[in-house]
């Protein structure tokens, strides 16, 4: 199969539809229109079966019941819908959530607004391999813990938190438990009961269905989870989301987890061989370059790196006709770098020189060649710019050196 | 982030990679930025001690490719002109030339920091040993 660039490797920030899901879309723009909510006609009766049939399909996938399937426009607002609903509806019992410094800002800057109002956050710092223990979250909880909110696998570097033993010290404490498995969600097995959570938050676009959709379990039995809503109005979805329903989305996100639920363990294993390809294809032919994040415990398609040496969006720049992401501070609005990766306690250095790689469904091993080969060639070439590559050769410790700027 | 053609073209074809020896008297050096902060240039000037004009310029750059345009754009100026005119850049005029957005004037600040730095090296070379500067100059 011939080479098409440029080549997509960014598929944690979101996956090109699979054209399966489309087709199954396809009839519910024009055809099969109707409002859900249409009690009392054909037209609705068709969009709440396509409804109805969207909810078994994702409830398959993560081991649940199709009432406890809250569909929303994505895991940003799941999230928010989560943690907001359940501080305003549990706020008597008490005002403590604990969370993890490296969750997404859609978890962070919610707890920061809970913050505001008077809650009380716990972040709880990861090793320097991403994740944290059981034993961090028991020892966080107190009396007044109303919520833990850990994410599955982390959207920048990969890593999968021990869901199931956390869950586990929750249910034991009789503290509600919300995972954000946007990452982990058709990628890793996700079984609501084993793992022990009460609320997920998932979206469409990260497996290969339309942007603007998303989901939220809320468990219904042991516990039953109640939610304040944050949208109010016709009382969609048990109430805690009303809007009339996104049947297009809904369909391509029930038709995308039908299609992990059939497909995610040959997949896994063909990224997995995929991401070890370009691993081994960099590291083995690259000195100081570092793995950021657990070794193992992490997506088959994550690789972040560091190239050490070298800038990240210079080096985005060399490998232009392939589209990745960098923990670069100039690749990002605030100037800073990638807080996950400080949170790891990866030097800001190292942090300014990683790349996030995300393999994903389309992927090919022709394109993780071509990969190596313009990476490995870009990475030289700026190092050969490097001063500090050269200071390197020359014997230098960069970190004893006196730096005169500070930008 | 979409770059200008010119700061293509730098990252490119980069002008005046490499390094000149910076213990010799007639090299200034100048080493700004820091690792940490994303962004350290190094750039070097070769001075006639007589004339004190520029007749090499060379850099190594890690950070962004504006930071690399930046100061490789610096070098090419830098070269022909008097210690004193060198002086005279702005980074403004980096900006200018490179068509730099607003997030990557501090890639021509520190250029222009570098070229300061660069001269200043030279300069206390020189008031540091003139005698020093002489003979090293005869045996070249």
């Amino acid at each position: 199969m011939a080479l098409k660039l440029p080549i997509y490797m960014d598929n944690h920030a979101t996956t090109p539809c699979d054209p399966r899901v489309f087709e199954a879309m396809r009839p519910y723009f024009t055809e099969i229109f109707g409002n859900a909510a249409s009690r009392n006609h054909a037209f609705g009766w068709a969009a709440e079966e396509a409804v109805d049939h969207a909810r078994k399909q994702i409830a398959e996938l993560i081991g649940a019941t199709a009432k406890e399937i809250i569909f929303t426009s994505g895991a940003t607002e799941s999230d928010n819908l989560a943690i907001k609903g359940v501080a305003d509806m549990y706020y008597e019992k008490g005002d403590h959530i604990i969370t993890v410094v490296t969750e997404h800002k859609a978890v962070l800057d919610t707890c920061k607004k809970l913050e505001k109002r008077g809650f009380k956050v716990t972040y709880l710092p990861v090793g320097s391999d991403g994740l944290i223990t059981p034993d961090d979250v028991k020892n966080a909880i107190t009396d007044k813990t109303i919520l833990v909110s850990v994410m599955m696998a982390n959207n920048e570097i990969g890593v999968i938190q021990p869901i199931a033993e956390i869950g586990k010290v929750c249910k034991e404490r009789g503290v509600l438990f919300h995972t954000d498995a946007t990452q982990a969600l058709g990628k890793v097995p996700f079984n609501v009961n084993a793992l022990n959570v009460d609320l997920a938050s998932f979206s469409a676009h990260k497996i290969y269905g339309p942007k603007g959709v998303g989901g939220l379990y809320v468990r219904r039995k042991n516990p039953r989870v109640m939610l304040v809503p944050m949208i109010d109005g016709g009382g969609h979805e048990r109430g805690m989301r009303s809007g009339t329903l996104n049947i297009t989305g809904i369909v391509g996100l029930g038709k995308a987890c039908e299609l992990a639920t059939q497909e995610m363990q040959e997949e896994n294993q063909r990224l997995f061989s995929l991401r070890e390809r370009l691993r081994t294809g960099i590291m083995d032919e690259l000195p100081d370059v570092y793995i950021n994040g657990h070794a193992t415990e992490r997506l088959a398609g994550n690789l972040n790196i560091s190239f050490a040496y070298v800038e990240g969006e210079s080096l985005l720049m060399g490998i232009n006709d392939i589209a990745v992401s960098s923990g670069s501070a100039c690749t990002s609005a605030s100037l800073e770098p990638s807080y996950v990766l400080k949170a790891l306690g990866v030097g800001e250095e190292l942090a300014h020189s990683s790349i996030r790689f995300g393999l994903g469904r389309f992927n090919t091993v022709e394109e993780v060649d071509y990969t190596i080969g313009r990476v490995n060639e870009a990475v030289n070439r700026l190092r050969e710019l490097s001063p500090l590559w050269e200071m390197v050769q020359e014997g230098v410790d960069l970190s004893k050196v006196q730096w005169a700027g500070e930008h | 982030m979409a770059y200008s053609e010119k700061v293509v073209d730098h990252y490119n074809n980069p002008r005046n990679v490499g390094s000149l020896d910076k213990k010799a008297a007639n090299v200034g050096t100048g080493l700004v930025g820091a690792p940490e902060c994303g962004d350290v240039m190094k750039l070097q000037i070769q001075v006639n001690p007589e004339t004190h004009v520029i007749e090499d310029a060379k850099f190594k750059t890690f950070g962004c490719g504006s930071a690399i345009a930046s100061s490789s754009l610096a070098t090419e100026w830098l070269k022909g002109k008097s210690v004193d005119e060198a002086l005279q850049i702005k980074n403004t005029e980096i900006v200018k030339e490179l068509n730099l957005p607003p997030v990557k004037i501090h890639c021509s600040v520190l250029a222009e920091d570098a070229i300061k730095a660069a001269v200043r090296d030279f300069q206390t070379k020189q008031t540091e040993g003139d005698v020093k500067l002489e003979e090293a100059v005869v045996g070249a």
